[in-house]
């Protein structure tokens, strides 16, 4: 059976550390724009950690939540796209073609969750970054879009991998970089067609909700969050 | 044979043809080189990417859709309204139909530029065309911006052709009237026509299926522009209303163009005796209608958001009613709504003057529910973390100045080697001269009187 990769995100498990943030960068060679260009919305983050307050000073909680793609089913991005530049692999993965892409940014407008990143310049990093480039991921030119590939690099390479042991791909040989630098282990990574496997049975947990789960997208990527509701006010 | 004729009429419309003032010169100077700053501010763009713009995260799409609507919208001027009137004959359209024609031609090869000017690569703009290519694929046809492709495509064949087809018995009277090289091109423009039984019977037949076949192709275009937005799930996007409300706004914006366009020509070319204040007053009446359809449209759109209550619809919903965006929202209310209403429904006010000055403000104020439509509900979609904002920088505003410079020297062009107005057409007509409203007025005011 094929495989259908998928992710579970524990949120009581997050720190809001942003130690994903910065290995997704450098795993996946996203430029940096700099203070000014950020400020002005030319900031690229695949994955981000949003914060979300609740309360008033003092009685505040402060909730994190890692937001890559969600390599939806049922894409709102893909339809969209004039040149298939954005399409759903074999393998469920939502990918996107760079040397399809044209430039149009109508999936970014479409994608609900503002996941989607457009080249606004060339990219560039700043001195020593451009020394650390990863090779096995391609640099992105101006004008295209870009976004979370949960790491299709070490997909590719696993798989390799496994084939030349000559075994099967075990859960856990995968990981992507956000999955592989969580300290709290929040991040998992999985074949959610394995029913074994540990995305897959998290997926199911009663802890479960998708983001935006009423827009209909079918996210491949799960939050675990344990269910709160106010206590009922008795005094 | 039209030479030794003595024809006032057709003096009178080929003069701008052969004789070129100072003023001529002028304005083409000055409007091409404002036209240069814009390819100026476009090469600037393409040098430096697209981050010269001030379109930005999560504020994909900017000034150039807005500027790509408002454009297709002023297309709707022309061939739509002078299908319309040819079907119902109305006899007062002789005079006005090429002037509207030329605006559709025209707003729509600049409308059609921004699609292209918006690509973060320009160069490929054609990958959304099906032709057999290296890549063996084909364009996505599930996508709005490829169905926008093929509908502005077959509106500008078609216009085109609409616009063409009665210019060429104008094109052999200039033949006959000219001599050198002018009756060379002429004559060549001509394709031969000599003006018998059976050419004319071919004319206007052709006419007829042409005015029968634009129609629809003229309501589905602004349509399918609608739904690059109503099909995409951002808040106040994904509205049913889309695609009516766009239609009846474009050819809201289309008539208050035409006027300007018209008031224009009347001055510039001395055309008082062809462009009667009845013309004006007509075109009023039907600016007053739509802006009443529009008024109704926008009415029912914000009612049933407003109603439904979603979380992020009536973000939106309030950043355009009383946050950031509330001073366009309102401008566009009062330049597109209470204005038109409150003048175009009085005799006494709707002078030439004042309806020149109501169609200048529904051009802004239908510019401004362009932005309006595209840019809050980008700015504040589901996700409140994603929230963000927009403003436009130096080559966009640019380009868009340039547009305008753009169409205003196209339109003096044709203009010049055109006659802008029909000459064959007004021939034809029982009655070159409509009479003066007041005229009519008295006729009428008499009428009233002779009653018991």
């Amino acid at each position: 059976m094929a495989h259908r990769w998928g992710m579970v995100v524990d949120l009581d498990k997050c720190t809001g550390c942003e130690a994903c943030v910065t290995a997704c960068h450098a795993e996946n060679n996203i430029p940096t724009a700099g203070a000014v260009e950020a400020g002005r919305g030319r900031a690229m983050h695949w994955l981000r950690v949003e914060r979300y307050w609740e309360g008033d000073f003092p009685d505040v909680k402060v909730k994190f939540k890692p937001v890559m793609c969600q390599h939806c089913d049922n894409a709102p991005c893909e339809a969209v796209c004039p040149t298939y530049a954005s399409h759903q692999t074999d393998e469920g993965l939502n990918a996107q073609v760079y040397n399809r892409c044209i430039g149009t940014r109508y999936c970014a407008n479409a994608c609900s969750y503002n996941v989607r990143f457009f080249n606004f310049f060339n990219p560039q990093w700043e001195k020593p970054l451009h020394l650390q480039l990863n090779p096995d991921v391609s640099v992105r030119e101006v004008g295209v879009m870009e976004k979370c590939t949960f790491c299709v690099q070490r997909i590719k390479s696993g798989k390799t991998a496994a084939k030349a042991d000559g075994r099967e791909l075990q859960d856990g040989d995968i990981q992507p970089a956000c999955v592989q630098s969580c300290p709290a282990g929040a991040i998992i990574f999985g074949d959610l067609n394995d029913p074994e496997s540990r995305a897959a049975r998290l997926t199911h947990s009663p802890r479960g909700t998708k983001l935006l789960e009423d827009e209909g997208t079918e996210p491949k990527v799960t939050y675990l969050q344990r269910q709160s509701w106010n206590e009922p006010d008795t005094q | 044979m039209n030479r030794t004729r003595n024809n006032p009429l057709a003096d009178d419309l080929v003069r701008p043809l052969l004789h070129t003032s100072v003023w001529f010169y002028g304005a083409v100077l000055v409007l091409a080189s404002i036209v240069a700053c814009g390819a100026a501010a476009w090469g600037y763009q393409l040098w430096y990417g697209m981050g010269v713009a001030g379109v930005n995260w999560p504020v994909f799409w900017g000034f150039y859709e807005t500027n790509f609507v408002f454009w297709i919208g002023i297309s709707h001027a022309g061939t739509l309204i002078s299908a319309i009137l040819r079907l119902v004959n109305a006899r007062w359209r002789r005079p006005v139909t090429r002037c509207a024609e030329v605006i559709t031609a025209f707003a729509l090869m600049i409308g059609a530029i921004f699609p292209i000017i918006h690509l973060g690569k320009p160069w490929l703009f054609f990958w959304v065309a099906p032709y057999p290519s290296a890549r063996e694929l084909w364009p996505n046809f599930r996508s709005p911006l490829v169905w926008d492709f093929f509908a502005i495509n077959t509106y500008l064949i078609g216009s085109l052709l609409f616009l063409i087809l009665p210019m060429i018995p104008d094109f052999a009277l200039i033949r006959d009237r000219t001599t050198g090289l002018r009756q060379r091109i002429y004559g060549t423009l001509a394709l031969g026509w000599q003006g018998t039984t059976t050419q004319w019977h071919r004319l206007e037949a052709a006419m007829q299926i042409m005015a029968v076949a634009i129609i629809p192709v003229a309501v589905s275009v602004h349509t399918i522009v609608s739904f690059d937005f109503s099909m995409a799930h951002v808040p106040m996007w994904h509205s049913t209303i889309f695609g009516p409300y766009f239609v009846a706004g474009a050819i809201f914006s289309g008539i208050a163009a035409l006027i300007i366009a018209m008031a224009a020509l009347r001055r510039m070319l001395n055309l008082h005796a062809y462009l009667h204040p009845l013309h004006f007053d007509n075109l009023a009446k039907l600016l007053l209608l739509m802006s009443l359809l529009w008024g109704y449209f926008v009415f029912s759109e914000r009612l049933t958001v407003w109603y439904g209550n979603q979380p992020s619809e009536m973000a939106v919903f309030w950043a355009t009613q009383r946050g950031a965006f509330a001073p366009f929202y309102w401008t566009m209310v009062f330049c597109n709504f209470i204005v038109p209403v409150s003048v175009l429904s009085f005799r006494r006010l709707r002078t030439l003057p004042g309806i020149v000055l109501v169609s200048c403000g529904v051009l802004v104020g239908m510019w401004f529910e362009r932005f309006l439509i595209i840019v809050p509900g980008l700015s504040t979609k589901q996700l409140p973390y994603s929230w963000g904002t927009y403003t436009p920088q130096p080559p966009e505003i640019v380009i868009m100045v340039a547009t305008f410079a753009a169409m205003a020297l196209l339109y003096t062009l044709f203009s010049k080697f055109v006659p802008i107005i029909s000459i064959w057409e007004m021939k034809v007509g029982n009655q070159p001269h409509p009479p003066l409203p007041a005229d009519e007025a008295e006729e009428q005011q008499s009428l009233w009187r002779a009653r018991p």
